[in-house]
């Protein structure tokens, strides 16, 4: 034992500390969601509308409509673009309070925030339980990895707990499936007030692929009622921390209207 | 070419077809059901023959057959699967209950029907206990922890477990289902999200099932692309599995550092793809996007090669840590051939297979692959299989690196009308296959999709019954499974 004791030792911190002094978020090249610049789009193109798996971008009165929440970032609309409308990035920290800033806008202002005051109790111990609504695994390898010595969830206050009943928070992955429906609920049912829900990755923001077949739902909307929407596909470790950090009022809302700002 | 032999049998002949192929060796991969439009449904069966590249592919037409369950019961969930979503009826079942949908589902997937309905095959799936001294734990499908959903039931009397049953299948989304009416070039995006943690190893069997269908060559830049691709999955899986099982034996530090290494690859994979799970670069035909592995991914592969040694060194000298795998959930490889574990799993029970070189894809036939194999089938025996596993992952990938030629990454690939294919991959948890039908219009008609942990889950229940509970998460992380691939 003293092997793994001094090993430890030895190796030092491995932890970032980011969000603080400019530290490293460890996503260095990864690709968030197509940003769409309306000035290069070609009227009438509605190319990468018709390349979207999940309808996130539609042709609408002779532009586009992008729901963000929609998302799976899967590129292909990047590269049927013609003109670079839509435009790789690196813009994965999505995660909002309210479901209409996801969707691209010119309009940036502010929606009226929910009261927050019964929050403030919660800021520097928040207890998260996870449900899995039918995932493909991404976001639960994503969530494990919160707890990996490079993130180290615990330094910031924020738990993983067993049971709903110690549960502040509820983290859903999935685009709730029919038989993941009832436990889903139940789940919710046991958890003391005040409580939250958090929707984790685009299929349990929307759906994603599968969302609406014979075998799942579109998400969380109209199931449980969200407090925090963070789409992705999955979202990374980091996108994760600076949600819940926002929902603590630890840390901005850096998308408004579709577009990142920060 | 499209790697399958077709052979037509008729229901009366598939019991002594299975019997030849059981004598022989062989061993049936997976089957499936598929209703071409405006024709009767036929079953497939994939069968690997001994010393042959490409799959036996018997077709049998028909909704009524009989069971092969009982001479190769690895076909036991298949079938029952077929009950469940295309009603396909197989006579002389040992276990004819619903495996896939409860009582008030229903389905629309290919040869399911235009018209729903619940599934009709049978009754609860757990055994009636008759004695008061056995008590049922139910345990699910919410657990403890960060995991996937799944119900486990055990039967036990203190300490000992007498009956284990895992009850899956919460997590079915109908994936397969997806594919049908979509462009086979788009539909890549659906195979990488089947299972997070395999989407290179899903949208490579896909890749390689449609470029079988169409006939086409990939380049040979990315063909090598593809393995180092699909062996840096390989590595972080491992890497994470390794950090799990020491989360099990109480290894607290090595835990961390397991997570760490497994963080570490990921961040070179992001660094070199955009991706953290390898998604968004296979397409039909090759890749979507050219690959610039720069001197620094050597570099950093390297170093993180020093680091899994010296990790590997200090478990292997970790006394507490070999204690709890050694002698635990052994598979026999009777069972572990019987019921077709896959994998790591089989590898560790004495079964030599490996898809990349047993039935070469990518490049594989061009490069120095070793495969590890042991006798004992014990906890920790699927610990050093996967240990062997990713120290010949490292050295493939830095081969590929070294004999990488620039060219053409990407080749025309349109799959014809009413063509098929096949397409497999080993999956860092096995044998992952992907059947391809293509309709009159170009599009997907049919997918079937057989994922590793499917197979291994069935064998899994044979390692915990009669065992106790003190080993019982030790021996669910030596298996290293994923539920998402299972539950499609």
């Amino acid at each position: 034992m003293a092997l793994w004791t001094l090993f430890g030792l030895a190796s030092g911190k491995a932890t970032t500390p980011w969000p603080k002094d400019g530290a490293s978020d460890g996503q260095d090249g990864v690709l968030g969601m197509p940003r769409y610049n309306p000035a290069l789009c070609e009227e009438g193109c509605a190319e990468c509308a018709a390349a979207c798996p999940t309808h996130a971008i539609q042709a609408k009165d002779g532009g586009l409509s992008v729901d963000y929440g929609r998302c799976v970032v899967c590129q292909l609309c990047t590269e049927a673009c013609p003109g670079g409308a839509m435009e790789p990035s690196h813009d994965w920290a999505f995660g909002v309070r309210d479901r209409t800033d996801l969707v691209w806008s010119n309009d940036r202002t502010s929606h009226p925030a929910a009261d927050r005051t019964e929050r403030r109790a919660f800021r520097r111990s928040l207890h998260i339980r996870h449900v899995d609504a039918g995932s493909c695994n991404g976001c639960e390898s994503e969530l494990q990895a919160l707890n990996n010595p490079f993130y180290n969830l615990h330094r910031l206050g924020i738990f993983f707990t067993p049971s709903p009943r110690f549960a502040d928070l509820l983290l859903v992955t999935g685009p709730v499936t029919r038989a993941m429906f009832e436990p889903l609920k139940a789940a919710y049912e046991a958890m003391p007030e005040p409580r939250w829900v958090m929707a984790v990755g685009t299929c349990a923001v929307s759906g994603g692929i599968p969302g609406g077949n014979y075998a799942c739902g579109t998400g969380l909307e109209g199931v449980l009622p969200v407090d925090l929407y963070l789409p992705g596909c999955p979202p990374n470790p980091s996108a994760i921390l600076q949600a819940l950090l926002m929902f603590l009022d630890r840390a901005p809302q850096r998308v408004r209207g579709g577009q990142i700002s920060g | 070419m499209n790697g399958m032999r077709i052979k037509p049998l008729t229901a009366e002949g598939l019991r002594a077809a299975a019997q030849a192929l059981h004598e022989s060796g062989g061993r049936v991969q997976f089957a499936y059901a598929w209703s071409p439009e405006g024709s009767k449904t036929e079953v497939r069966y994939i069968c690997a023959v001994p010393d042959q590249q490409d799959f036996d592919v018997w077709t049998v037409a028909g909704r009524k057959l009989p069971s092969l369950a009982p001479i190769v019961p690895l076909l036991g969930w298949y079938e029952r699967e077929m009950m469940d979503l295309q009603k396909v009826g197989f006579s002389g079942h040992p276990e004819p209950y619903p495996l896939i949908l409860r009582d008030s589902d229903s389905t629309q997937i290919n040869g399911g029907g235009l018209n729903s309905y619940p599934p009709t095959n049978g009754h609860a799936h757990l055994p009636a206990i008759e004695t008061g001294e056995v008590q049922q734990l139910p345990f699910g499908p919410i657990r403890a922890d960060v995991v996937e959903s799944a119900e486990f039931t055990f039967f036990y009397i203190g300490e000992r477990i007498i009956y284990y049953q895992p009850r899956l299948f919460f997590k079915h989304r109908g994936m397969e289902s997806c594919f049908e009416g979509q462009r086979p070039d788009h539909a890549v995006v659906i195979a990488e999200r089947i299972s997070g943690v395999g989407s290179l190893a899903h949208a490579l069997a896909y890749c390689e099932a449609i470029e079988r269908a169409a006939g086409c060559t990939v380049p040979v830049r990315a063909r090598a692309l593809r393995v180092l691709l699909a062996e840096l999955e390989r590595i972080y899986n491992h890497l994470h599995y390794l950090g799990h099982l020491c989360h099990t034996t109480s290894l607290k530090v090595g835990e961390a550092q397991g997570k760490l290494l497994e963080e570490k690859a990921k961040q070179i994979i992001a660094r070199l793809t955009g991706s953290r799970f390898l998604r968004s670069l296979l397409t039909p035909g090759g890749l979507r996007r050219d690959l610039t592995p720069d001197r620094w991914l050597g570099a950093s592969l390297e170093t993180l090669r020093q680091e899994f040694v010296a990790y590997v060194e200090r478990l292997e000298s970790s006394e507490s840590h070999l204690d709890r795998l050694i002698t635990t959930g052994p598979l026999p490889e009777r069972i572990a051939f019987d019921q077709g574990a896959t994998g790591p799993i089989e590898r560790a029970s004495g079964l030599d297979r490996d898809l990349r070189r047993d039935h070469p894809y990518a490049q594989y036939a061009e490069l120095p692959l070793t495969v590890s194999s042991l006798k004992e089938g014990d906890a920790y025996a699927r610990e050093r299989v996967r240990i062997a596993e990713v120290e010949a992952s490292f050295i493939l990938c830095q081969r590929v690196l070294l004999l990488l030629e620039s060219g053409p990454i990407r080749s025309e690939c349109v799959p014809p009308p009413l063509s098929h294919g096949l397409g497999w991959a080993e999956d860092p948890r096995g044998s992952l296959f992907y059947a391809v039908h293509i309709g009159r219009d170009g599009r997907l008609a049919r997918v079937k999709i057989k994922s590793p942990s499917f197979s291994n889950w069935r064998a899994f229940p044979f390692t915990v019954h009669d065992t106790n509970m003190m080993d019982y998460a030790i021996n669910e992380a030596s298996f290293g499974l994923t539920i998402a691939g299972c539950d499609r």
